[in-house]
Parts: C-alpha cells; structure tokens; sequence
C-alpha cells in the first residue's frame, strides 16, 4: 500500500523527523492561501502515486499567491503516468547546501531489513550505486530485535558523515527505521534529506510503501491520513480481472481464493499453500511457461470460491489451460479443490480433462480428491511429483493445443 | 446443479419434524432446510457437502450421503 508524499510526510512528522512547513490544498484557491501562509517561495508538488514528477511537469516553483494558485491549477489538471493527482502540496522553498538520500527496505538475498545512505541525495539511486558506490553505505539490521540508533550512525558514518551532521541525520534515519519496523513498510524512504544553509537538515521528499497484508494492524494510522478501507494503493490501478477476483474472494468467507495479479500469458494458474504460490509461479517461469495470472488459494476455500475463481482464469482471452498447484496441503481439502477447479471448468464451457494442464495438491483428503480428478479424466500427480516437475508438466501439457 | 454429491432422505424422516430440524441444525454448509415441516436438500450447496457424517450419526439410516464420483 502506497502513500502519497503528503501522507509519508505526516508519517515522518509522527517519528519526529524534521519537515518544510507545507499544505495539502486539493484546489488552486487553497494553493493560494497555504503560499500566503507560508509568506514565502513555495514548490508546488503534484500527490499522485506515480515517479518522474519533475520530469511531467507536476512539480513548479512559485514566488507569490497568485502564481502559486496557477501552477496548482495545472499541476491539478496534469496526469502523470496516466494517473490524475489527488491534490497538490504546497511547500515553503528551501535553500539546499547538500542533499543526502535514505530509504530502509527489505534485503530478500540477506534476509534482513537494510539501511541504504547516501550523501548524494535527490538523484536516482541506482545511478549512485552503479556510478559513485563510495558514496552509498548499506547496513543490515535484524527486524525482530530492538532498534538502536547506532545501527543509524553506522549507516551514516559509512560514506564519511562526520560531526554535528552525523548526529542530525543519525536522528533522521533511526526515526525512519523505527517508522519502517513499527509500521510494517516495505519502503520508507527520504529523497532527498535536504541540510540547509543555516545547517538544520530537514526531510524534502519522501516515498512510504506498506505491506498491504499489515494494513489492517494499523487501522489508527490509516484513519488519521483519511486511507479509506477499500483503497489498495497497489504499484497501477487493478485490471478488470483482479477486480473481478476480489469479488469473488470477498464475496465468500471461507478460505482465500484471490489475491489475483494478472500477466499476459497463457496458463491460468490456481497455486497456494504456505510460500507455494510463489515458488510455483517462479517453477512455471523456469520452466519456460507464461502465466496468465499470480494468486493464492488456501484455508480450504468452498468449492463454489474455487469454482467461481476457476471460470473466472478460464474466462480470460489467451488462457489456454489452467495448473492447479499447491504444495502439500493440511488445512485445505484436496477433494474440495478438485470439486471446486473441475465443476468451475465444465460451467465455463470446457472439458476439465483438457483444460486442467495438470493438477498437483497433495495432502488431507487427497484419496477423495484423486477419484474426482480419475473420474473427469483430469491429469494429477501425488506429492512424489516436485512442485517443478509438476510446474514444467504444466508447461509442457500447455505447449499441447488446448 | 449438483456433481458430486447426492444426499437421500429416509421419506420416514418427513413424520418426525424434530430429527428433521435436527439434521438441518447440524449441517456445517446449509446442505438441509426444512420448509413446511418437511425436510429438504438445498440443490445449490450439495457440492459443498464435507463428508462429515453429522447428519448421518444425528439420523442413523436415514440420511444417505451418496459420492457420485465413487
Ligand atoms: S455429511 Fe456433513 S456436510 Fe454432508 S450433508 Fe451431512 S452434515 Fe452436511
């Protein structure tokens, strides 16, 4: 769940981090108010959740009101990236002495949380690491252990940041940290930290990204930024398709039938089951298969779910088959998937036996399961068959004419 | 309509209301209702069925729970 730049900052402004004076202002009237109030150079920044800002015209410098009100009311009428802005933020202008960039996210290769510095700020970061790596530090810290502010001076230290300003931005990055442990992010970060010539450093930009699934443990903070239940603030609105999934997972309380993200391949997949969907739907990629969707299943879903999810991935132009895979399974009922994936084909107008490319879900009631797959000719494997095997049997049976 | 499941009901069953409310309680998934103190099936939910026997140990011999796959 992504946050708009006005919202990140009211976050940083809760972890005590330092800020510009700025508005939210949804109208080029308010605009003009909050540069009035401000009495001073202000930026106008568009709040839309896309990159490249700057680049589309959505961020503009104003030296009075009434200049202020009308680059709001462009930036107001601007798409960026395709996306309509929900507001501007109107930002006192500050003189920059030295920009420095912060973010803490997720290292999945160290398996660990890490801090990544640098004291070249306000550009593209990957651009510092491939061009200027002296000037980047990354320090890993443990997620399940207490955060110490010393994990945040390291982390400065690393690219030379000596004295008053290593204490300063020492602050800035253990609230950002603490913010991302305490917050459940998956990105919180500041670009750039700007220290100002009177030498305070303060935060000019930031980028706040939530584990969707935390969302609900922090109920307080989303009601406070005005985050409405329903809104998912995924990386692109969702497809017709994913939409049409949620309703179907919604729609029925029992298991997880969802969690759809669509591709353009050709193999509808049905995966789940404790990190399965993730290893197969990479198991199916190795294998050289394109899959028409992500989703998971689990928690024994009804047969109706499975069903409805099922005619909904064979509904979609371009699904040639479908594999239904899971790791071996406890809570969930084989036999009630397969009831589920075989009733969801023949309502959709196809033969299970053709359109299943292969079904692979060992575990609690797999003898019951098994005499439906046997019965409507749908091709099954046990839990001898690896979830690759059965993923490049999936691939191999899709390359087959549906 | 339904393709796994088929479920019998004992007609004696329709001469207890009782056991009729009964099996129709313990059902996990509304498989049963009674309606004019009969007993019926729910045509939509007889897939969903869990196997569970309640509705056999709760009326002995007169519930069938018949797999149409087997
Ligand atoms: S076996 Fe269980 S789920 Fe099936 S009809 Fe009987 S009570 Fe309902």
């Amino acid at each position: 769940m992504r946050f708009y730049e006005f919202e990140s900052k009211q976050i940083l402004k809760k972890a005590g981090i330092p800020l510009p004076k700025s508005h939210f202002c949804k109208t080029a009237d308010q605009a003009a108010a909050a540069a009035f109030e401000i009495a001073g150079p202000v930026v106008i920044k568009s709040q839309v959740l896309s990159g490249g800002r700057m680049k589309a015209g959505g961020v503009k410098f104003a030296d009075s009101p009434g200049e202020a009100a009308e680059h709001a009311r462009a930036i107001l009428a601007l798409p960026i990236n395709g996306l309509m802005p929900v507001g501007v933020l109107v930002e006192e202008k500050r003189a920059i002495a030295q920009e420095y960039f912060a973010a803490v996210t997720w290292d999945g290769r160290a398996k660990k949380a890490v801090i990544i510095f640098s004291d070249m700020g306000g550009i593209d970061i990957e651009e510092i690491a491939e061009k200027h790596p002296e000037h980047l530090s990354r320090t890993h810290f443990s997620a399940s252990r207490p955060f110490s502010d010393y994990i945040a001076k390291n982390a400065v230290a690393g690219v030379g940041v000596t004295g008053n300003d290593l204490n300063a931005l020492t602050r800035i990055v253990a609230g950002l940290a603490r913010t991302f442990l305490d917050r459940d992010m998956t990105l919180a970060e500041i670009n750039p930290i700007g220290k100002l010539e009177d030498g305070s450093i303060i935060a000019l930009d930031a980028h706040m990204d939530m584990e969707s699934e935390a969302a609900r443990q922090h109920l307080d903070l989303l009601k406070e930024l005005g985050v409405g239940p329903e809104e998912k603030r995924q990386a692109r609105p969702p497809t017709q398709f994913e939409i049409d999934a949620e309703k179907v997972d919604s729609a029925d309380t029992r298991g997880v039938a969802g969690n759809l993200t669509e591709f353009d391949g050709n193999l509808g997949l049905i995966i789940g089951a404790g990190g399965g969907s993730l290893t197969l739907f990479d198991a199916v990629r190795a294998a050289g298969g394109r899959p028409a969707n992500y989703c998971e299943i689990g928690g024994n879903p009804s047969v109706s779910k499975a069903a409805n999810l099922t005619k909904l991935i064979c509904a979609q132009p371009g699904v040639e088959k479908i594999a239904v895979m899971m790791n071996v399974v406890s809570n969930t009922r084989v036999d009630i998937v397969a009831r589920g994936v075989v009733k969801g084909c023949i309502e959709a107008g196809f033969d299970p036996a053709e359109k299943i490319a292969i079904f692979r879900i060992p575990g609690s009631w797999e003898d019951e399961g098994f005499a439906i797959l046997k019965k409507y000719g749908v091709p099954y494997v046990d839990r001898t068959v690896s979830m690759d095997e059965a993923a490049r049997m999936a691939v191999e049976n899709t390359k087959k004419k549906a | 309509m339904a393709m796994f499941i088929r479920v019998d009901i004992d007609p004696s069953v329709q001469q207890d209301p009782a056991l009729g409310k009964r099996i129709a309680e313990v059902c996990p998934v509304d498989i049963f209702k009674v309606a004019d103190n009969r007993l019926e099936t729910v045509e939509a939910n007889l897939d969903e069925c869990t196997l569970c026997d309640l509705c056999t140990i709760a009326a002995p011999g007169k519930v069938t729970v018949v797999k149409l796959y087997r």
